[in-house]
């Protein structure tokens, strides 16, 4: 029972500590995970990250239930993840609770309209990194644009999108193992 | 009532939002045009509080959201909501298979998926953009140019973004710049 609490007692700090999830998570995981407690190695949590990556939901979540996981079972990755969360739920509900009070307020309103423009800027240089990470040739391009679309102007649910690109990435592995398949049987013929 | 109807929508986003950071973003811009709960201005500002507090990007958004939506309770329940689709998933994981990305078809999955999420994040900035700097929809309404251009935020969003480009430095610093010059600029 008290490796469970530590569960949370860790990932409260990390989540605690962490601005932005995703990678800026990795130095507190190796200080809180790796270094101090031994729960996984450098290289393990490498993979967790790479597996959250490739699963739904937050990365920082994901990993949170890996890493408890592998130490307590289901009891350990649900107790792991409560704890990477729960800072954000206090935090948020205390500056939401706080800011909705003041938001017909002259000046708050002036900050947040500057604030909205801060995060377009923000936005925008996301995007820009993501695409050089993740639009890599003109397939990657008309992808990104058919999204864009679809969305923007006709309005189609991001669900579909979704849906759509996971089933078009294994249509396109199924015709390359055919492909494959195919290949080695025309080798397969002329050797003999 | 309503808490349940948060809980599976933000069930949905938990399980569709894949890459994390904004991933969570285009689900929750939907919902500004589902539901009443919040709207594309109150998102706007949701991202720059999740940015600029401890904690993932898209926990923070939802539980501001869920607030937004049914008060505490709400955001409570949009939070866990969102993380309960992951739980399932890798916990699932975990117990099936070591290699999971390795695997061919999730390789061949996430190569089309990568470009397709940074369009999905283009669709919901570009709707933030749409009521923060050019007004499209006010525009359509009274035809006269000067409504569709604002021209200090459109300045203000130039200089910020090319100050995000060079220096690169934490979000908070350009959020905080923002909120200072929406005030002398009586934005």
């Amino acid at each position: 029972m008290r490796v469970v609490w530590e569960l949370y007692a860790a990932f409260f700090r990390i989540g605690l500590m962490t601005f932005g999830g995703g990678y800026a998570m990795l130095p507190m995981l190796q200080s809180e995970i790796v270094e101090k407690r031994g729960w996984a190695t450098e290289e393990e949590v490498l993979n967790y990250f790479a597996v959250g990556q490739c699963t739904p939901g937050i990365i920082a979540v994901n990993t949170a239930t890996f890493v408890g996981y592998k130490q307590k079972r289901i009891i350990g990755g649900v107790l792991a993840t409560l704890g990477v969360i729960t800072p954000s739920i206090i935090i948020i509900l205390v500056i939401a609770g706080i800011l909705d009070r003041y938001a017909e307020n002259v000046w708050v309103a002036h900050a947040f309209a500057g604030v909205r423009v801060a995060v377009c800027a923000l936005v925008l240089s996301s995007i820009i990194k993501l695409w050089k990470s993740g639009v890599k040739n003109t397939a990657g391009i008309l992808l990104f644009l058919a999204a864009f679309v679809l969305v923007a102007f006709v309005e189609l649910s991001s669900v579909w999108i979704v849906i759509g690109a996971i089933a078009l990435g294994i249509l396109l592995q199924i015709r390359q193992n055919k492909r494959s398949g195919k290949q080695e049987e025309k080798e397969g013929d002329s050797s003999i | 009532m309503i808490i349940l109807t948060l809980f599976l929508e933000f069930c949905k986003t938990g399980l569709f939002a894949i890459g994390g950071g904004l991933a969570t973003l285009p689900f929750l811009a939907e919902l500004t045009e589902k539901y009443n709960w919040f709207t594309t201005g109150q998102l706007a500002d949701m991202v720059a509080i999740s940015e600029s507090t401890p904690g993932a990007i898209g926990i923070n958004m939802s539980t501001y959201a869920g607030y937004h939506a049914a008060g505490i309770l709400g955001g409570v329940a949009a939070t866990l909501a969102l993380t309960f689709p992951s739980i399932v998933i890798i916990i699932i994981v975990a117990r099936m298979l070591e290699k999971f990305n390795e695997n061919k078809y999730v390789v061949s999955v996430f190569g089309v998926l990568r470009p397709v999420v940074v369009g999905l994040i283009a669709a919901a900035g570009y709707q933030i953009f749409k009521v923060s700097i050019i007004h499209v929809d006010a525009f359509i309404q009274n035809k006269s140019l000067g409504t569709l251009f604002d021209i200090k935020a459109g300045l203000l969003f130039l200089v910020l973004f090319a100050a995000i480009m060079k220096f690169q430095k934490h979000p908070i610093i350009y959020i905080g710049i923002g909120a200072v010059a929406g005030i002398l600029l009586q934005m």
